[in-house]
């Protein structure tokens, strides 16, 4: 019988993210992805588990977050990142093949990916 | 929609919207019934007699930053087209429930897709949701609660990248096996 992955793993896991925890002081760099109907329809889920794999890949302290419709049907799906301090850039679009570029040059190193881009706010 | 998983995530969507802290997601699939059922029930904040009349209407919404509400008439849509159909029973204040029914073996029936994806997304938009999650193929069921994970996880939070993509692996495991692939191990 092979064993399953179980849940007692986690607790592995949660030693090794205590310390972050604590370590963490707020102040970090949201990533927001659009998850109305158009989203989810567009392949905004698979965006999300992409940005996910990455940040946990990479050990990469971001905050994700979800949003519903903001009425940009034709650009989903949508994700918006936002450094402390800086404008919030939306790119649209996004496939989870450009999830790597906006991670490792925008939430990482703060350029943005202007080919991507569909909206700046503050 | 390709997948039903990503209607579920829809749904759910709707129930978040809704203000539901507890949201139960039950899948069942019945090869002798030749039935699929999915039931999305939440305790967010319902609506009254009326207005669940009208809901299957794609012009019954009531977003604002358009005039068509597109879930569950989508919904609704695909569950005819596979001989089943979406019914709705609600009440203002309590909650809400949508049940979907498929032909199992039915041509037009969507895939249900990836169910670990939609439930790790729910979580990194909702990390404080209750959500519970029970999975019935014939006579076997998989049941998974995000209270016992957050027990298991104390202070670090469900919605860490790391822990969301180890759920995602660990309920593709458990789904995989409650179809019949792989060991079998469960307490
Ligand atoms: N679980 C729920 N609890 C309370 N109200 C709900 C629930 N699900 C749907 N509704 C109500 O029904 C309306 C229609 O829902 P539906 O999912 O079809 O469209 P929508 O959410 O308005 O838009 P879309 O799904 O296209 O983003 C919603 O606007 C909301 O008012
Ligand atoms: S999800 Fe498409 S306009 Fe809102
Ligand atoms: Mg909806």
């Amino acid at each position: 019988m092979t064993k399953l992955k179980s849940l007692d793993d986690l607790r592995r896991l949660r030693e090794e993210l205590q310390k972050e925890v604590e370590a963490r002081q707020g102040g970090e760099t949201q990533i927001i992805v659009g998850m109305g109907t158009c989203g989810i329809a567009a392949g905004a889920r698979e965006v999300m588990t992409a940005i996910l794999e990455e940040l946990a890949r990479r050990n990469i302290k971001a905050t994700v977050l979800q949003t519903g419709c903001i009425g940009m049907c034709e650009k989903e799906p949508l994700v918006d990142v936002v450094r402390p301090g800086e404008k919030r850039i939306t790119y649209g679009h996004v496939t989870p093949r450009d999830v790597p570029r906006i991670i490792g040059e925008h939430v990482v190193n703060g350029r943005i990916v202007e080919d991507l881009v569909v909206g700046r706010a503050n | 929609m390709e997948e039903l998983a990503l209607h579920i995530l829809d749904l759910v969507q709707n129930s978040l919207a809704a203000g539901a802290t507890e949201v139960v997601i039950e899948i069942k699939e019945d090869a002798a019934g030749d039935l699929l059922i999915i039931t999305i029930k939440d305790n967010g904040s319902g609506m009254d007699q009326e207005f669940v009349r009208r809901v299957l209407d794609p012009f019954t919404t009531t977003r604002t930053t358009r005039r068509v509400g597109l879930g569950l008439s989508l919904l609704a849509m695909a569950a005819r087209q596979a001989g089943g159909d979406v019914q709705i029973s609600s009440e203002k204040g309590k909650g809400t429930t949508v049940t979907a029914t498929f032909g199992l073996r039915h041509w037009d029936r969507p895939p249900l897709g990836d169910v670990p994806a939609t439930l790790v997304t729910v979580l990194a938009g909702a990390p404080k949701l209750d959500l519970i999650y029970r999975h019935t193929v014939d006579d076997r069921t998989f049941t998974f609660c995000t209270r016992e994970v957050r027990r298991e996880l104390g202070e670090v939070p469900i919605n860490d990248p790391k822990v969301l993509t180890f759920l995602k692996r660990y309920l593709q495991e458990a789904l995989t096996s409650l179809h019949g692939g792989g060991g079998v191990d469960e307490a």
